[in-house]
């Protein structure tokens, strides 16, 4: 055989190493870790704690492989997942080497000494690591001989996630996470030598202080072994007879990718999914938990019609045509013809509005869209089940629609210097947004939060609290200290908004104004998953799909263009409350809900007032609710395991997921003894449109996707003036009215601060048994000197409003200000400050409690 | 044409005459099995009537053709099926698809999964043929207690397991020899713990 000529080796790339690796040598960046270096050889290094997102550790020894450096070997194996790579590093792995070999065999058998053999009950068994490296570098045979450590088991940790020590090899992933990934430190190594354990403060001390932590779940999927295992999925399945499906969770705008597991037409269990670019690998526990609400006893299965008061089960056809039928008749005003207070004849009612809600995908956004404008011939559809402005449109249609994940994304978070968080506290409303700002903060990002007091999401990302007195907070804004507004300026510099901005009159345009006066980006962080998507599809009264104006002949001409109608209806439609007191004022004939939570809007009273009104309702649900109560046509809508579509998150990206559970297939779609075969909004919503003699092609979500495609985006700029609203007028907010502000605040009066929870008894939560005992307990907040003012105990109950009873907290507030959550887990439901008339910015009545004329609402710590 | 060839045509009838018969009188008389033929499974109990059966689906696993469907389940303080943290709350086995294998008999970790000689597997009905827990779990003896119960053997499943040999062989002397073929049904092993009382976990590690 020839030799080949030898040739020169190329140089060494800047900020590169090269080293030897089982004899081939390699090129790898400076400070690399010699583990990973492996894994690009495809040389694959058993080990148990390393974890390319947690610090490392060196805790499990397992990843040992020979060294030699400089010609020298080093006396010892080394831990390849401690030591970073050096230039002419010499490194053999058990592939090569005999003596790195032994030595993981026998740190794998020091492991084993007290591990039990329990893999034919352990929730691990077939995904262990630890079984699968015991079989490739473990003994067939142990010396240990004696008895194994043995502790009670298991130990609840939370009420999610239990402990069995006994499996523990103490490799710490999970102590590693709880500290530098979800900063909650809840569970630590205690004691020393063969006693080592990993324990919560209860174990170490016999009490401790309850354990709360939105991303617990977290250490049960990087747990190697079985120490760390799901209470939900204790003992369901077995990994081998799961199928796993990808998907993207549907409960908030994150938009993280999920892994579903499933087996009998069911959902088992729900794991994070790999995505760098958005969640890394983790999920928080409301994603990875709450996944029971399709199996719920309240679900809607089959078309139901109203007859004589009573729901009725019918065939698709009747229902489509009934619905069908009484939508025509309500937009063309075909109703009896209305007697006034005086006895003078009234015009009939007139007009149907669309309240898709927040939770939709991109497509059935769009389908709602489409539907308003060609079916029902108005711009009347208003996404926005929760508090909402006119200013909000202007901020929506300036800054976020049709913005891409180039604007703002997770690598900006990452990237930037300073983060400005106004009205939006992540860990409640944006999990993953809350994983990355704190990552960011670690790193040296400068996060504040305008706020009304130090929350842990304040103190986990840094604690740089912006004080402002709730409904204050344009004034802080157009104030800020001098230097976070030369650090805004800066490049890079990021302002995220949260939704309920939109309660406090002039904030987004302070938002914008501070965007344009310091350059600052700005991203607008939704809470529920379809709202973003809902913006650029057009489901909103001023805007069309694309980032369209309404109010925009030449981009109203293009849509129709499309959509193959000569026009578009040009006037703009009315919002979600001015649809709901047209319909109460008996102006409005009809509605069509989809997933609307009643409790969620900002005045509850208005909207069964309205539905109880309205000639015609129509309701797109998955289970049956307040809405369905009301409605003439409830139809059937499919939850998203058994659809597919694409979610679109705060960043603009398109997160499209498949079908997990197919209900066509046989009997793998059976819903409590059912077989379910229930339709995707959009498929509902054309078949429907098809009874009215329109054609909207959004049969499947592919068909939907494919003409919003075409459609395209109108280049938008956000950050240019020229696009940015003109200054909205502010007069007619009515959180701020003149004596509201003027003058002291009276005894027992004060302002309120409140926004949501992340798991606060929401309706995708409401088969969740597990899930609630891990929620943050809803207390009233306060600051000690307004506290003693008011006559306020800490650890007692105070009332708030006339009814509603939460145990008092001291924090940081400012004086006269109290915080409490907008939604309230209570036996049997959820009370909300909107549903007791109080909103952030109002002022409202505090007092200790005494013996009531009124039946209070208890709030209960822990919520059942 | 010889004169015998009228009667050679019934050669074989008449030896045949003379010969052994190999008819079966099935089903008047049943054919008694080879004494470790792969009929009907079962799941055994404990002495004291605790199932041994811990749901780990390791016989589901194993089954080439599919046919074993098991659910695990929680034991609690208030309703213990088996020693230990886990029982079999669902388990079915499909006789439709079953072969017989014996796969998952070997694969069972406690032993709670045995075959029985019962072969009289057939029906007209499909669903019929997909026996559940309630049909495959082997006869309350004497001595032993429908579950759920706490358990009366010890105080957590080692003692069960390491003493499991012991408390089997008290369990045949208090039950009684006789005990052993009452149950026609069960065939062979229809004692619980039969099967273990050759072997010892101890041999088995």
């Amino acid at each position: 055989m020839t030799q080949a000529p030898e040739q020169e080796a190329p140089p060494v790339p800047e900020g590169h190493v090269r080293l030897t690796i089982d004899g081939r040598t390699v090129d790898a960046p400076k400070g690399e870790i010699l583990i990973r270096t492996c894994e690009r050889l495809g040389i694959v290094v058993p080990r148990f704690c390393d974890h390319p997102l947690l610090e490392p550790a060196g805790a499990c020894r397992q990843c040992l492989v020979e060294v030699e450096m400089g010609g020298r070997p080093m006396p010892k194996p080394q831990a390849s997942c401690t030591m970073t790579v050096a230039d002419g590093m010499v490194v053999k792995t058990q592939v090569t080497s005999a003596v790195a070999d032994k030595a993981q065999q026998g740190v794998m058998e020091l492991l084993l000494i007290n591990h039990p053999l329990d893999c034919p009950i352990c929730d691990k068994g077939g995904e262990c690591p630890l079984q699968n490296q015991a079989m490739s570098s473990g003994r067939a045979e142990s010396r240990f001989h004696e008895h194994k450590r043995t502790f009670e088991k298991p130990l609840p940790i939370s009420d999610e996630v239990l402990l069995d020590r006994e499996r523990c090899v103490l490799c710490q992933r999970c102590t590693r996470f709880s500290d530098q990934i979800a900063g909650d430190p809840f569970i630590e190594l205690l004691e020393r030598g063969a006693h080592q354990q990993i324990g919560t403060e209860e174990t170490a001390w016999g009490a401790g202080e309850e354990f709360q932590s939105y991303f617990s779940g977290n250490t049960i999927q990087i747990c190697p072994v079985g120490a760390l295992t799901s209470a939900s999925y204790r003992f369901r399945s077995r990994p081998f007879d799961l199928v796993s499906t990808p998907g993207q969770c549907e409960h908030c705008a994150s938009g993280c990718s999920t892994r579903r597991d499933w087996r009998r037409g069911g959902v088992t269990r729900v794991l994070a999914g790999e995505e760098p670019t958005v969640n890394e690998e983790w999920l928080c526990d409301k994603g990875r938990f709450a996944f029971r609400y399709p199996a719920s006893p309240q679900r809607v299965l089959q078309p139901m019609v109203r007859e004589d008061g009573v729901l009725t089960p019918v065939p698709w056809v009747d229902a489509l045509e009934r619905a069908a039928t009484l939508l025509a008749g309500a937009r063309d005003g075909r109703g009896e013809p209305r007697t006034g207070e005086d006895g003078e004849e009234l015009a009939p009612k007139r007009g149907v509005g669309v309240l898709p809600g927040g939770r939709l995908t991109v497509e059935d956004a769009y389908a709602y869209a489409k539907f308003a404008r060609l079916a029902l011939h108005t711009n009347d559809v208003d996404q926005r089940a929760r508090a909402h402005s006119d200013e909000e449109l202007d901020f929506l249609a300036g800054h976020v629609a049709g913005v891409a994940p180039s604007h703002v994304s997770y690598a900006h978070l990452e990237a930037a210097r300073t983060v400005l968080c106004v009205a939006f506290d992540p860990e409640e409303e944006s999990p993953i947004v809350f994983l990355r700002l704190r990552k960011a903060a670690r790193h040296g990002t400068r996060v504040v939060h305008v706020g009304s007091w130090t929350t842990p999401a304040v103190v986990k990302t840094g604690g740089h609290l912006l004080a402002a007195v709730p409904g204050e907070e344009p004034a802080a804004l157009a104030d800020l200290p001098d230097d976070l507004a030369a650090a805004l300026a800066a490049p890079g510099a990021v302002v995220l908004v949260g939704e309920r901005a939109a309660e406090v009159p002039g904030l987004l345009t302070a938002v914008s104004e501070l965007g344009a006066r310091t350059g600052a980006r700005i991203a607008w962080v939704p809470r529920r998953a379809g709202e973003r998507g809902g913006v650029d599809a057009g489901a909103l009264p001023t805007l069309l799909p694309g980032a369209r104006r309404v109010d925009d002949a030449d981009a109203r001409e293009a849509v129709a263009a499309v959509w193959g109608v000569p026009s578009l209806p040009a006037a703009p439609g009315r919002d979600l409350t001015a649809m709901l007191t047209a319909a109460r004022d008996g102006e409005l004939a009809g509605l069509v809900l989809g997933g609307v939570e009643l409790a969620d809007l900002p005045d509850p009273d208005l909207a069964r007032a309205a539905l109880a009104e309205a000639d015609v309702v129509i309701s797109l649900e998955q289970v049956l609710s307040e809405v369905t109560e009301h409605a003439d046509v409830v139809l059937p809508v499919a939850p998203a395991v058994n659809r597919s579509g694409t979610y679109r998150n705060w960043e603009g990206r398109d997160r499209p997921f498949a079908t997990t559970i197919d209900p066509g297939q046989g009997g793998s779609g059976r819903v409590g003894g059912t077989a379910a075969v229930t339709l995707p909004d959009c498929r509902v919503l054309d078949s429907l449109a098809v009874e009215m003699d329109v054609d909207l092609f959004t049969q499947t979500p592919q068909a939907a996707a494919a003409e919003l495609a075409e459609l395209g985006t109108v280049a938008v700029t956000p950050s240019t003036p020229a696009t940015r609203p003109s200054s909205p007028d502010v007069s007619d907010g009515t959180r701020l009215t003149s004596d509201d502000s003027s003058g002291p605040p009276l005894t027992g009066r004060v302002r309120l601060a409140t926004w949501r929870q992340l798991i606060d008894g929401g309706a995708l939560l409401a088969e969740e048994t597990d899930l609630p005992g891990t929620a943050r307990p809803p207390r009233l907040r306060v600051a000690a000197g307004t506290a003693e003012r008011l006559g306020l105990v800490a650890g007692e109950p105070a009332r708030l409003g006339d009814t509603l009873d939460l145990v008092v907290e001291l924090a940081d507030l400012p004086a006269d200000v109290v915080w409490a959550p907008s939604h309230v887990p209570v036996p049997g439901g959820v009370v909300t400050l909107a549903g007791l008339g109080l909103g952030h910015g109002d002022l409202v009545d505090v007092a200790a409690p005494v013996a009531a004329a009124v039946a209070p609402v208890v709030a209960h710590g822990e919520p059942q | 044409m010889g004169m015998f060839d009228g009667i050679a045509g019934f050669g074989v009838t008449f030896s045949t005459m003379f010969k052994k018969v190999v008819t079966e009188e099935y089903p008047l008389v049943k054919k008694v099995t080879a004494p470790r033929y792969h009929g009907r499974h079962q799941l055994n109990r404990h002495p004291d009537g605790l199932e041994k059966c811990v749901g780990c689906e390791l016989c589901a696993w194993a089954c080439p053709a599919d046919a074993i469907y098991v659910e695990g389940g929680d034991n609690t303080p208030e309703a213990r099926f088996s020693p230990g943290e886990r029982y079999g709350a669902i388990y079915q086995i499909n006789y439709l698809r079953c072969i017989g294998c014996g796969l998952c008999i070997e694969a069972c970790p406690t032993r709670s999964l045995t075959m029985t000689n019962e072969y009289e597997l057939a029906d007209d009905d499909r669903q019929d043929l997909i026996y559940t827990k309630d049909m495959l779990l082997a006869p309350l003896l004497p001595g032993m207690e429908q579950p759920p119960h706490p358990m009366r053997l010890g105080d957590d499943e080692q003692d069960y397991y390491v003493q499991g040999p012991e408390m089997a062989k008290r369990g045949l002397e208090q039950a009684g020899e006789h005990d052993l073929d009452t149950d026609n049904r069960a065939g062979a092993n229809a004692l619980p713990g039969a099967a273990l009382v050759g072997k010892a976990p101890e041999d088995q590690r």
